[in-house]
């Protein structure tokens, strides 16, 4: 233990927590910018500055340990007049115009700059000219507006190990550019988005739809369109942050019902297609695991932005993935085939939008051909969770005084099975409970999978199904599904028995809760509370296997036939092919 | 133009494969890989990338913070102009409008025929005879701009 003193006050904290850390414990907040809770420290902006005792040198709280003896100051005149100056010269090179920026109002630089009181331009404005990348369309990158803090360099090297992005150049000249300044759209970028979740300010952001869908929903006469709506799992337990509710909080049916008031005509739930998934990927991993049609493991390709990565650094996989479409896409094709049919409407006449916490589902929307699988795109906008809490906000609409609403059916009503998808280890729980079904004819007594759930970044489990073993791993975060998928290359190369039978992979931390397109500030204590709301959601269910959804029952009957039947295959399954990790 | 010619000589590929290994090697392979081609072309830090199992974004992080590594061709007469302290003091700047303008270029270009390219460097170790100018590995010193025409008319063709 270390016993020190921040601003007199006594603090006893454990050897090697931060000055920054023993601070906040002892409630004095020292002002920080490149410091983010899921990232090591790494000193680049200064604006932590501390002093210790009578000593001049000012220490970076963010990366200096706390030391027996040491009486810290936090907050004097000149760390203040140091701090304004670090905020005055960063704006020296940062465009002015916050009121167009997409940050406006949420912008990490912004509230500083407001807190400090910065009045006047210190020093002359130097901006660089730097152009706009757009090529993803996904996720814009406007280097223009960086200020270098580099979180979005380590978000994509250290948690993600995609290396899409790089400081390139040096001194004033650094900029933040894909290696040999190539589009981001022809590099490795996988589309994550975790870069725009974690930048304090806006230069990296998703590509704003809103305009594409309130188009959309305002046409009349012969061009208007049948608005259709899907919600993913994870939005559900994270768009009340938009609107000052605690992360985690519940409020799908206030959602269904804002939707409404939005102008749809018809809203459904993902999570009523995860259990469709679920069916599918269900039957395809049992037929794999009782009899020898097709390669072990299976692995879940429900994450666009994991796919994305498979398809560029592992395309010998791509046998073991699961055909299976990912709920977005089967929900896309399901509205404009079977729904269509049943409300009578031309295909061609549906708008669907599909609300994410995933910027890469926009480009999954597009991904290949079969995401055109009714003969029209099948999900014709995605927008983020932070994009569906500005249109709610530009409509006006009071959210979480609405009454509740139920969704649409037969598409809306979704099992436990379903809503879990929105987190870490859930596709594989929902898959396990009705695995075991489908294997032993038996509904499980206890459906709780709790080996899978939680934030470790691989977990691993075995499930005793009638006498055999099934050996599951689970990984989130794309830096972490390496060390899987090598030790499943190292045991192929072998000739020895894979490691484990089934694999889940989910690109974010945490699973789509954890989501590149969910509401900022996300940290492991949001990330736990929103997982919390997932499985409380769960446990509330009627229904907690999606094989026990009577309306996928219902589906099948009046439509799909059975799990893997052809129609099912043209409609909601998919394949793969091998990338160049650079165009 | 020409194909870039990317292969790797022998030479090269067992320099990389003996020090792929040890860590703290990039700045040195990529020495070695200027030295082969003049400057490190894409296809070269791919290639460089994928024999040591190094991102290109790494890659590209470290070659372009270092002045000396070049990601173009230099033209095939490399002017450096140096600009050191004492350069600078007697009329280095001078020298590098001149060479631009006698070559109709800017610093940092090569011409279109691929002949010359200019640079700016910081002291190349002769402080005693400036302004220095280098082309190749000839160095030119105490300079007047009126000495240029001819020296660059050298190396012409």
């Amino acid at each position: 233990m270390v016993n020190a003193k921040i601003n007199g006050i006594p603090v006893h904290v454990a050897k090697g927590t931060t000055i920054l850390e023993a601070a906040r414990k002892v409630n004095v907040k020292i002002p920080k910018l490149c410091h983010n809770n899921d990232l090591e420290p790494w000193a680049a902006c200064g604006i932590c500055v501390v002093k210790n005792g009578k000593s001049p040198k000012m220490l970076r709280a963010c990366c200096t340990p706390l030391e027996d003896g040491m009486d810290i100051i936090t907050n004097d005149a000149e760390l203040v007049a140091t701090r304004r100056t670090v905020i005055e010269l960063i704006l020296s090179t940062h465009p002015d115009d916050c009121l167009q920026c997409p940050r406006n109002g949420d912008c990490e630089l912004q509230t500083l700059a407001a807190e400090f009181g910065i009045r006047e331009q210190s020093f002359p404005k130097r901006l660089r000219g730097l152009a706009t990348d757009e090529s993803t369309g996904t996720i814009i990158l406007n280097p223009e507006k960086c200020i270098r803090c580099g979180r979005c360099v380590k978000v994509c090297q250290d948690m993600q190990g995609v290396w899409a992005i790089e400081f390139l150049g040096r001194g004033e000249k650094t900029r933040i550019a894909p290696a040999a300044d190539v589009a981001l759209a022809e590099g490795p970028c996988i589309k994550c988005g975790q870069c725009s979740a974690h930048c304090p300010v806006g230069a990296i952001y998703e590509m704003d739809q809103t305009k594409v869908v309130w188009d959309a929903l305002m046409k009349e006469g012969p061009d208007a369109k049948t608005c259709v709506v899907q919600i993913a799992p994870a939005v559900r337990v994270a768009l009340g942050e938009a609107f000052g509710l605690e992360p985690g909080t519940v409020i799908t049916k206030k959602i269904y019902a804002a939707l409404r008031r939005l102008g749809f005509d018809a809203i459904f739930d993902t999570s009523f297609s995860a259990d469709l998934t679920i069916m599918e990927e269900g039957t395809e991993f049992v037929k794999r695991f009782t009899t020898d049609d097709g390669p072990l493991p299976l692995i879940t390709s429900c994450c666009p932005a994991w796919v994305d990565y498979m398809e560029k650094y592992y395309p010998d996989m791509i046998p073991n993935f699961s055909t299976a479409k990912s709920p977005q896409q089967m929900m896309g094709a399901m509205i404009k085939t079977y729904w269509a049919e049943k409300a009578s409407t031309d295909p061609s006449k549906i708008f669907s939008v599909s609300i994410m916490p995933c910027t890469a589902k926009k480009y999954e929307n597009s991904r290949n051909d079969d995401m055109y699988s009714s003969g029209q795109k099948d999900v014709d906008v995605t927008l983020t969770t932070r994009e569906l809490a500005r249109m709610i906000k530009q409509a006006g609409i009071d959210i979480l005084n609405l009454p509740d609403e139920e969704p649409d059916s037969p598409m809306g009503p979704y099992t436990g099975a379903g809503v879990v998808f929105g987190a870490t280890g859930g596709v594989m729980e929902a898959a396990l409970r009705s695995a075991y079904y489908l294997i032993t004819d038996e509904d499980l007594k206890d459906v709780n999978f709790t080996g899978v759930r939680g934030i470790s970044g691989v977990k691993e489990a075995r499930v005793h199904i009638k006498g055999t073993d099934v050996r599951v791993a689970v990984a989130h975060q794309m830096g972490n599904i390496a060390m899987v998928l090598e030790e499943v290359r190292k045991a192929k190369a072998e000739g020895k028995e894979v490691p484990w039978h089934f694999i889940e992979v989910m690109a974010c931390r945490g699973g789509c809760i954890g989501g590149g397109g969910q509401p900022y500030g996300c940290t492991d204590e949001v990330r736990q509370k929103r997982m919390a709301g997932i499985y409380a959601d769960d446990e509330k269910s009627e229904y907690r296997c999606s094989h026990r959804n009577p309306y996928i029952g219902q589906v099948y009957k009046e439509f799909l036939e059975k799990p893997g039947s052809h129609k099912a295959h043209k409609l909601l399954h998919t394949h793969y092919t091998r990338k160049p990790v650079y165009k | 133009m020409a194909a870039v010619q990317t292969e790797f000589s022998a030479d090269l590929v067992r320099f990389i494969e003996e020090w792929k290994r040890k860590p703290g090697s990039l700045i040195m392979m990529l020495h070695r890989i200027q030295e082969e081609f003049g400057y490190i072309s894409r296809e070269s830090a791919e290639t460089l990338a994928k024999m040591i199992d190094m991102p290109m974004a790494k890659i590209y992080g470290v070659v372009t913070f270092y002045h000396f590594f070049k990601t173009t061709k230099p033209g095939k007469n490399r002017l450096a102009v140096c600009m050191g302290t004492a350069c600078y003091l007697k009329g280095g700047q001078t020298l590098i409008e001149e060479c631009e303008s006698i070559l109709n270029i800017n610093a940092g270009e090569v011409t279109d025929d691929g002949q010359f390219s200019i640079d700016s460097v910081r002291c190349v170790g002769c402080c005693g005879l400036a302004p220095v100018l280098m082309v190749g590995n000839d160095v030119y010193g105490k300079l007047t701009k009126d000495q240029l025409p001819e020296i660059i008319a050298k190396y012409r063709n």
